[in-house]
């Protein structure tokens, strides 16, 4: 007679977990450290913040519109994302392809604005080597803008696999890879725009 | 879907919140800063659980442990090299006009 202690083993009794379980941790593992090299980009702004070096302060450069629809648009790609996991999950091809493409369109406007932002930067002669503090914020959110990138492009080719090998289970652990790195992305962004931005203008 | 867009909304409202709390003047200015960092940690949070779905299912025990450890070697690298570089930054000497200055019996 089956009792309820009967009808699942422990996990350490029922073998090795699942592949998608173990493709998620592994990736997991990189991600955080991805965040530990953020964290040392992080370590160095904050101790450089002040050496502006007779240049423009952080107060004095930052435009708080831009850096706020910079947030909204990423964070409702990150619910895009959400949303094609969930296409991803119950095989609706044409759902995923939809949200795919907000995702990428919304993930290239951040893009957009943060080019212009240091475009505009760099023409006021606020460029890397003008100070110690420039050096640090371009480094910083530069390479955040260089894995939002990276991302488009995984985006793209996860969008090719789905046309042609359709949802197989190795297409579908990718997937859920690159929605672990794409929201991931965004916790490192809320760090970003409170540290760097919203603490930047307080003189 | 629920659950996503329980996320969203928690995650637009401390948004909101921190972009405001950057911009008035109604809190006392110096916990500002601790402020803005307790709402980026909820973020944090709400992000980590609604979107990642870091969730305490036994599954999800290794997960929770290896952020865990990914967080307390974030935690050393900025909070030690805040310490070590302020330390520093004491023991330097001053800069040359100071001294000459201050060498000026």
């Amino acid at each position: 007679m089956m009792s309820v202690t009967d009808a699942l083993p422990s996990a350490s009794e029922a073998g090795p977990a699942p592949k998608r379980i173990v493709v998620a941790y592994g990736f997991w593992i990189f991600l955080l450290s991805d965040i530990v090299m953020f964290s040392a980009l992080f370590a160095a702004y904050a101790v450089l913040v002040r050496a502006t070096a007779g240049g423009p302060t952080g107060a004095q450069l930052f435009n708080q519109v831009s850096v706020a629809i910079e947030t909204a648009c990423l964070l409702a790609s990150s619910y895009t994302c959400g949303l094609m996991s969930l296409a991803v999950n119950s095989r609706r091809r044409a759902a995923t392809y939809f949200f795919a493409v907000v995702t990428f369109v919304l993930g290239a406007a951040f893009l957009a604005l943060e080019i212009r932002e240091f475009a505009d930067m760099i023409a006021r002669g606020a460029t890397p080597q003008r100070s110690a503090f420039l050096s640090a914020f371009f480094t910083l959110v530069g390479c955040h803008g260089l894995h939002v990138t990276a991302g488009l492009v995984w985006l793209a080719v996860m969008m090719a696999q789905v046309a042609i090998k359709g949802f197989r289970a190795s297409v579908e652990r990718r997937l859920l890879c690159f929605a672990l790195f794409w929201h991931a992305l965004d916790i490192i962004w809320v760090w970003l725009f409170t540290v760097v931005y919203l603490m930047g203008v307080r003189p | 879907m629920l659950v996503y867009t329980i996320g969203l909304v928690l995650a637009v409202i401390l948004t909101a919140t921190s972009f405001w709390v950057a911009n008035t003047s109604l809190l006392w200015a110096p916990g500002i800063p601790l402020g803005l960092a307790v709402l980026a940690i909820a973020q944090m949070g709400v992000h980590l659980v609604f979107f990642l779905h870091i969730t305490t299912g036994p599954d999800n025990t290794n997960n929770v442990l290896a952020l865990a450890f990914g967080v307390l070697i974030v935690f050393l690298v900025v909070v030690g090299s805040l310490w070590i570089m302020a330390n520093l930054n004491d023991n330097m000497m001053p800069p040359p006009e100071l001294m000459n200055l201050h060498m000026q019996h």
